[in-house]
């Protein structure tokens, strides 16, 4: 490598987008041995590292990727695992161009070094070789609670059984892992050879997870508390109800939340042939909205052989999505009607989807969230013919926990209250992180709220 | 878990079944649901509770066969068990939120048509157990499709109907309630439980009467606890998840026309997968529901 090219990362192998956009295989195929050990030699191991006051997990990032420099995988594996139970999810689906690699000193002069690609690398690599976690604990004999399998729980169980406990983990669908499960596509985040090895791992360090419980319908946290013997609870449900437009015309047939279609798709498998659970393959989708959720849904429906366009009311420059995952779908041909607003749906005489109506809008002065808010330019409305609708707005909290839970209490936006360094809520032994507290956000942010309420949930049982 | 005690047929395409559930048996309440799952590739079913046993963890359902999945579970035997069972789901009626007294005070009159009659018989159970005497409208299309007579007449003062005459008054429940009325009954709530069109009909005649009405809606449904809004409905000025404000609500309220749209969303594709499980990989088409 010549001193030009350390400022360079080394480019990660992709399928090609013309190929991809028709599967459901991983984009990324991830760095190799050379590749990894290439790029792991571009950090300059800093004395201060930045990158880790930018991971929510507080990873040993120069730790790690010196090992990996070595060839020390296993090494590495063991580092990372210190402050991650999900490192092969974590290097896939972090936003980590706004975390451990927005802070890189290489960035500074070049790119950032590639420290999700190379986390990926370790733990994809750690999983081949078989090196599970170690576990040497002795049980404490305390029972903890985890309400939810996505990110927050599982890191949240992972720490305390670390620690001793006897954690069980109830998770309301019939599969384990929450988001990563039903909303993260398997061309982003294989479930079978990622996620559900990640699980087993969890499992393996002595995790018990209930299937089929809702928390709130099948039992309760008090019941847990009072009756079933738990002497915490982590409650980590995930965001909750889909919200819509309240558009005209939003009740017809083809108009989906975000969460139905990935759902349906991912959790329910139906992209595949032979599955017995039914998707809409559009001809032509208009999904709404911005974020990460949307480019998901957007690139499903295209894989489902749809003419796929997102439709969203600020610029480019605005878009909530992680950039990677914009790039990702233009390369593969969806089409961006930018500064533009649905105003109503019309359907045929059938009920099915016809057109869209939208408008299009300029940006004003900046709003409270910073960002410009979107104005309507008078009469610019305009139709884009179409088949399906997927709206993809976020969520708002989900009320069956709060709801049946006495004495935990919500915020004006329904969410939990937790503090943020401990997970504390305003109930005795009831802990709480994840997009139940904040709304919904990111896996990795999640991940740091289960692992900061795993540290409060210890402190809290050992000074009991 | 979830391992069947006891199938039994209660109609040509109907099938009750007691499953192994203690979570839900010791949790429900007349009104709610549960979905289940039959094997690893599964679609999830959402199925009305007909009764359960908080003593022994059983609950009871009743299904029809009215496509691939449904046809796949009547072909499970005593002893073989659900992948997945989830609930109890949903808000339980609100008469269980009703002091006894109260309930007591009330003239009420339950209407069941076809499997609605489970859920139903769920809440007439409820409230004989609570010493609370309804009236109760059962109807089909002919006399072979009465299901649960015995157990339903046991519960309530019961009137069967049939649209061919062949068992009770013939008629719909419609003309059967309006006989009730012309006989002098009186009523202060009705609460109808069926197929949509059903319903629908029934609210028509009960907002003429002047009766307050509740119907419990049965929309498409993929996770149950609100997270899809797959299963929203129009209720008066408001879009309502069945799964999580429902699945009962004021049936002069809901819009009936636009749910019995929503609910052919998937027909088409699952008429396939019916005749795929049916008639196995030899069904090639010509059936009209597949390509």
């Amino acid at each position: 490598m010549t001193a030009m090219d350390m400022f360079k990362r080394v480019p990660v192998r992709e399928q090609e987008p013309q190929v991809r956009a028709t599967n459901f295989e991983e984009v990324c195929l991830g760095y190799n041995k050379e590749e990894a050990e290439a790029e792991a030699q571009r950090c300059l191991t800093c004395k201060r590292p930045f990158c880790v006051e930018g991971c929510p997990v507080s990873i040993n990032i120069p730790g790690f990727i010196a090992r990996v420099k070595e060839g020390d995988v296993a090494g590495a594996y063991k580092i990372i695992s210190e402050s991650s139970s999900l490192p092969a999810i974590c290097g896939r689906v972090c936003p980590q161009e706004t975390q451990c690699e927005g802070k890189c000193v290489r960035g500074i002069k070049g790119d950032a070094v590639s420290i999700g690609k190379l986390e990926r690398y370790v733990a994809d690599t750690a999983k081949e070789m078989g090196i599970k976690p170690e576990v040497t604990v002795e049980k404490n004999g305390k029972k903890v609670a985890v309400i939810g399998s996505g990110p927050a729980g599982l890191t949240c169980a992972g720490d305390l059984a670390k620690l001793g406990y006897d954690v069980t983990i109830f998770e309301a669908l019939h599969k384990a892992g929450g988001v990563l499960v039903y909303g993260i596509p398997e061309f982003r985040l294989p479930k079978d050879a990622v996620v559900e090895k990640e699980i087993e791992n969890v499992k393996a360090l002595g995790v018990k997870i209930e299937l089929d419980c809702v928390i709130g319908k099948s039992t309760t946290v008090d019941a847990l508390l009072k009756e079933e013997g738990f002497d915490a609870v982590f409650i980590g449900s995930g965001a909750g109800l889909p919200r819509f437009m309240h558009i005209p015309g939003e009740q017809s047939l083809g108009v989906f939340s975000a969460n139905e279609y990935l759902t349906r798709s991912n959790l329910m498998q139906a992209f595949k042939d032979d599955s017995r659970t039914p998707i809409m393959r559009a001809r032509k989708a208009v999904i709404v909205g911005g974020g990460n959720v949307a480019m998901d849904a957007a690139r499903t429906a295209l894989r489902l052989g749809a003419e796929t366009h997102i439709v969203y009311r600020r610029s480019e420059e605005e878009l909530p999505a992680r950039r990677e995952e914009v790039e990702h779908a233009k390369q593969e041909g969806i089409i961006f009607d930018l500064l533009t607003n649905p105003v109503e749906i019309h359907a045929d005489e059938n009920g099915w989807v016809k057109s869209i109506t939208c408008v299009r809008m300029e940006l004003g002065e900046p709003d409270a969230s910073g960002r410009r808010s979107p104005v309507v330019i008078p009469g610019s409305e305009f139709e884009i013919e179409c088949d399906a609708v997927i709206m993809s707005l976020g969520t708002s909290p989900n009320p069956l926990i709060s709801s049946t839970t006495e004495g935990l209490d919500i915020n004006r936006r329904q969410c939990i209250i937790a503090d943020e360094e401990t997970g504390k809520t305003t109930k005795e032994a009831v802990y709480a992180g994840g997009d139940a507290v904040t709304g919904a956000a990111t896996v990795i942010l999640a991940m740091g709220a289960g692992k900061a309420a795993a540290k409060g949930i210890h402190e809290y049982l050992s000074n009991l | 878990m979830f391992r069947i005690l006891k199938k039994e047929q209660l109609a040509e395409n109907i099938w009750l079944m007691d499953v192994e559930a203690p979570r839900i048996a010791k949790h429900a309440l007349p009104g709610q649901f549960l979905i289940v799952r039959l094997d690893a590739e599964g679609e999830r079913i959402p199925l009305t509770v007909c009764d359960y046993d908080p003593e022994s963890g059983v609950v009871q359902i009743v299904f029809q066969v009215v496509g691939g999945e449904t046809y796949r579970m009547a072909a499970l035997e005593e002893g073989d068990s659900f992948h997945d069972i989830v609930g109890p789901l949903g808000r339980p009626s609100d008469l269980t939120e009703l002091s006894i007294d109260e309930l007591k005070k009330m003239k009420i009159c339950f209407i069941a048509g076809g499997v609605g009659t489970a859920p139903v018989y769920c809440q007439l159970k409820w409230l004989k157990n609570n010493g609370v005497d309804v009236d109760c409208i059962q109807g089909a299309r002919n006399s072979s499709l009465i299901i649960l007579e015995d157990e339903m007449a046991a519960v309530s003062n019961l009137t069967v109907c049939t649209d061919d005459g062949s068992k009770g008054i013939k008629g719909n429940v419609c003309v059967a309630l309006q006989q009730l009325l012309d006989e002098g009954r009186e009523y202060d709530r009705v609460i109808a439980i069926g197929p949509m069109i059903m319903m629908k009909f029934v609210c028509q005649l009960t907002k003429q009467l002047g009766i307050e009405t509740v119907v419990s809606m049965n929309p498409v449904m993929v996770d149950g606890t609100g997270m899809c809004g797959a299963c929203r409905l129009t209720v008066g000025e408001d879009v309502k998840f069945a799964c999580v404000d429902g699945p009962e609500f004021d049936g002069h309220l809901v819009n009936f026309d636009e749910a019995m749209k929503r609910m052919t969303l998937y027909k088409t594709e699952e008429g396939r997968l019916y005749l795929q499980a049916k008639e196995g990989a030899t069904h090639h088409g010509g059936c009209g529901t597949c390509n």
